[in-house]
């Protein structure tokens, strides 16, 4: 460890966070503000392959995963991605790496677009050396094992449109992609809309498709040629193998996804619901973006009902899409649905048969080093955050004691939203969440407009706009400060600020690629 | 010899509080009384990293306060505030056998003043007494009151750390604009819940099962009792609660009995059972009691309050009930989820029809008085005495409500 610390180089960013000049052998670029970092050049491409090296019947099919990952040319030190539109059902992140051990590969980067609890074996890979380290959100056991330092190299985080941006600009190049597919021909056309593991979007496996190295399809619903419609075209896949399955359905999609029964947090999604009402943002042709957690589902069905007793509707809305989007659309409160991931059956059974319920990717929704991204096109945006600063900065990655606690998702993109809204309650048992400085800088607060508590509404002083808007609505309007005097109150006073050790295990990245903060090594775990 | 090992026997092992991985802002406490001085503190707690200092400096203090000098400690907490923590060691403390006569009070809020004799009674929000999670948020949504139970939902086992939990969040939650009630138990225990509970303040008591006059009288000595010896000086109102025939046949006796009762309320549950009939969801079986009450109450001159709703999902069922419970001459009833809050304010509150005929009702009132004329006319319409009483009073209930200004 004394010799990790004497290496390490700390740069303090825009926005005052210390943060290491160097992460995994590369060097990186410090936050420099919102909009301030502008690289030229061009994007990474992969090889140039030829028609001749591949089946003229289209037939990519390979017996398994090894025999895949051997004839892509799997060696010791390469990046393997996978992607997380199964959630916590999927099994071909597992099968793939335990695949790669089989062939005695070592010191491998794991690239997932996202881990989950059900993945913990991933632990085993990095302990026997299969794996040197993990670039993905982690959480549960993984989380606990890079927070306490155990991880060889260090954590990368990125948002979804970041990992976009961090593929194309060549910051990580993919080696071999393996994508799990509910539906795939032989050519390796691919779809989640289908088939017994359906899950519905791919989006976050189309970068990897497009930039890796060389693409491997696993499917356990191979149709004839051709799948129809392919969100992952074959002409980019070299292997294609058949597994009898990809994942537990039961995980894949929850049968039904569920609105907050919590009075307070029903009263939090009142009050979003109504600051948009109220804000003039609810007008005919606008557009919003809610998740799938429980305060969002709730805003949804209030929002919903005024837009009803309003006689206005949507263009537009975007997802995590669930029953009460499909809703939306279903009785012509929107005109589409642009869906970035799909949660529940209903809505994976909308997104297959309904026209205007569209698969988007984080290229079209996200990516910050494109031609502008549907993210800052939406009107308002409702997102959670474990925590939030006096200056309205998010964190969303870790718990307020510096463990690993979410991934960031498309929480930094959503962040461009004209209407950025944070529901949160303002504390949860004892632990403050509207705090004086957030552990772990995710998003900064001159992006973040309103936060919504259930002892009311912070509106950022930045936005007078919005202030004089919803000006004698009734809504309890309050400055952040106010709130969190009253929390301090409650909880009997500030809480403690854990140690933590000067080790940095793990980085967050701006939605540009820069470096944005740090997480260090906390001592233990409970 | 004797006395030393009475002692031993009536100290013990004890404990408090509920913990588990379903808990949520409660603390369980162990007390091992020993004969060696010093007390020693093993803490578990959800939120070590912040507050753990901070919990095991207010447990020292507490028994400091609580004369503990020889004890084992331990606690496990679930993300439990300060006053759920000092209310379950006392509670353990007290079980234990010691401790006797003192007390570990949490830092007091500022107290609300005493409340109206006939200020707005629409909603009252039950919480369970042992249940502290949910007494911080129980204002939010603005109920006219919040009553800190102590009887029926809390298992007879639990009487003496409820009771402690009660009067400390009496002491230091702060439950906003809301009247704050707290419900003893069925006398006797009620009288010795008022020891505790009188000097917190409460702004009204609810006396379960009242039967006749006498009880109500007992109660309301027992809290002048506790209010001398404290040098309370404020009101400290109280609202019988009929759940028997013998109670409902009492009506106008009860809701006389004392100029300190503000309000007779029903509770179905017990009175259905008493009469051996189901509870329906139309209420015909007790429609003659809720009407018995209504008449006593406005007899008496104190405020009818209806029961409560059950069914926490059926909101519509909700309205149907208190609509009808407001035209019967009602003037509120019971909450057992937050959620009902609304629907019974919009349901008791006058509606704008109402509140226009009675405006212009009370501005021709108001001319004819200007004018030193006997009659008062609403155009080429002669209203009569009582119709201008009742629109004066449904003015005063909106401005009191703040739906007029």
């Amino acid at each position: 460890m004394q010799e990790l610390e004497d290496k390490l180089q700390l740069e303090q960013n825009a926005a005052g966070r210390l943060v290491p000049a160097t992460v995994n052998g590369r060097s990186q670029v410090p936050y420099l503000g919102v909009g301030k970092y502008k690289p030229a050049g061009h994007k990474a491409a992969p090889p140039v392959r030829s028609a001749a090296d591949y089946p003229e019947d289209g037939d990519k099919r390979v017996p398994d995963l090894e025999t895949a990952l051997r004839r892509c040319g799997l060696r010791d030190g390469m990046v393997i991605s996978n992607h997380h539109h199964l959630r916590d059902g999927d099994s071909v992140a597992l099968m793939a790496l335990r695949a790669a051990a089989h062939l005695g590969v070592k010191e491998l980067t794991w690239f997932p677009s996202a881990s989950f609890p059900s993945q913990e074996a991933a632990i085993e890979l990095m302990e026997n050396g299969t794996i040197h380290h993990i670039e993905g959100s982690m959480n549960g056991p993984l989380g606990d094992y890079c927070t306490q330092g155990k991880m060889r190299g260090m954590g990368v985080l990125r948002s979804h449109g970041g990992r976009w941006q961090a593929v194309q600009d060549g910051e990580v190049h993919i080696d071999i992609a393996v994508i799990a597919a509910p539906t795939a021909d032989a050519f390796g056309n691919a779809d989640g809309s289908r088939g017994k593991s359906a899950c519905g979007s791919l989006g976050f496996a189309l970068a990897d498709s497009l930039y890796a190295d060389r693409v491997i399809v696993v499917t356990d619903n191979l149709v004839p040629f051709p799948c129809v419609p392919w969100q992952i075209q074959g002409n980019n896949v070299d292997y294609v193998v058949q597994v009898d399955s990809i994942g537990d359905p039961a995980k894949i999609v929850s049968g039904t996804t569920q609105i907050t029964r919590s009075p307070d947090r029903l009263l939090i999604a009142e009050y979003v619901a109504k600051f948009l009402r109220a804000a003039g943002i609810m007008r005919d042709g606008f557009s919003f973006q809610a998740g799938a957690g429980g305060i969002a589902l709730a805003f949804v069905d209030y929002l919903k009902r005024m837009m009803k007793e309003a006689g206005v509707k949507a263009r537009f809305v975007r997802g995590g899409s669930t029953k009460y989007l499909v809703e939306l659309l279903q009785e012509g409160l929107t005109d589409y649905i642009l869906d970035g991931q799909t949660f529940d059956l209903d809505a994976v059974k909308s997104i297959a048969e309904n026209p205007r319920h569209l698969a988007t990717s984080p290229f079209t929704s996200y990516n910050y080093h494109g031609k502008g991204n549907f993210a800052s096109m939406i009107d308002a945006v409702v997102l959670g955050a474990t925590e939030v600063d006096v200056n309205f900065n998010g964190n969303v990655v870790t718990h307020s004691d510096g463990r690993l606690l979410h991934g960031i998702g498309g929480w930094q993109n959503c962040l461009a939203a004209g209407c950025t809204i944070l529901a949160v309650p303002s504390f949860r048992d004892r632990i403050p969440v509207i705090v004086d400085e957030v552990t772990t800088l995710t998003g900064p607060g001159e992006l973040i407009d309103v936060v919504a508590t259930e002892r009311g509404i912070a509106i950022n002083p930045g936005r007078q706009d919005l202030i004089d808007a919803v000006k004698g609505s009734g809504l309890p309007v309050r400055t952040l400060q106010d709130i969190k005097a009253e929390i301090e109150c409650i909880c009997g006073g500030k809480p403690a600020r854990p140690k933590r050790s000067g080790r940095p295990v793990a980085i967050v990245k701006w939605a540009d690629g820069t470096v944005l903060d740090t997480i260090w090594k906390v001592s233990s775990s409970r | 010899m004797t006395s030393i090992s009475e002692a031993q026997t009536l100290r013990r092992r004890a404990e408090a509080g509920n913990w588990g991985v379903d808990i949520r802002s409660d603390a369980n406490v162990q007390i091992e009384p020993r004969d060696r001085d010093g007390i020693d503190i093993a803490l578990e707690s959800r939120v070590e990293a912040y507050y753990g200092e901070s919990i095991l400096a207010q447990a020292e203090q507490a028994l400091e306060q609580l004369q503990v000098r020889r004890a084992g400690v331990a606690i496990h907490d679930e993300g439990a505030l300060p006053f759920v923590i000092a209310a379950r060691i006392e509670a353990a403390v007290k079980r234990a056998g010691l401790g006797d006569g003192h007390r570990a009070l949490p830092e007091r809020v500022a107290i609300p003043g005493a409340s109206a004799r006939d200020r707005v009674r629409r909603s009252r929000l039950y919480l369970p007494g042992n249940e502290p999670k949910y007494f911080v948020n129980a204002a939010l949504r603005k109920p006219d009151a919040i009553i800190l139970d102590l009887e029926d939902s809390v298992h007879p086992a639990e009487k003496d750390a409820a009771r402690l939990l009660v009067r400390n969040a009496l002491r230091a939650v702060d439950f906003g604009d809301c009247e704050r009630m707290v419900r003893i138990n069925q006398l006797p225990l009620g009288l010795v819940d008022l020891e505790e509970i009188v000097p917190e303040l409460p702004n009204l008591v609810l006396l379960p099962k009242a039967e006749r006059p006498e009880q109500v009288l007992q109660v309301i000595d027992q809290i002048h009792d506790v209010k001398k010896a404290h040098g309370i000086n404020r009101e400290i109102w109280l609202m019988p609660i009929l759940e028997s025939a013998l109670g409902i046949e009492n009506a106008y006796a009860i809701a006389a009995a004392s100029p300190e009762i503000v309000a007779l309320t029903i509770g179905l549950e017990d009175y259905t059972a008493d009469l051996s009939v189901a509870k329906t969801a139309s209420g015909a079986e007790s429609l003659y009691a809720r009407q018995r009450l209504v008449n006593a109450a406005h007899a008496a001159g104190v405020q009818a309050i209806d029961s409560v709703y059950g069914d926490v999902g059926d909101l519509e069922g909700l309205k149907e009930w208190s609509l009808k419970s407001r035209a019967m001459g009602f003037e509120g009833m019971g909450c057992i989820h937050p959620l009902q809050i609304a629907v019974i304010h919009e349901a008791f509150a006058p509606t704008a029809g109402e509140i226009e005929k009675a405006l212009k009702i009370v501005a021709a009132f108001d001319e004819a008085q200007q004018k030193g004329l006997g009659v008062v006319s609403l155009g080429s319409k002669m209203i009569d005495a009582p119709v201008v009483q009742r629109a004066l009073k449904l003015v005063d209930r909106a401005k009191a409500m703040g739906i007029l200004p």
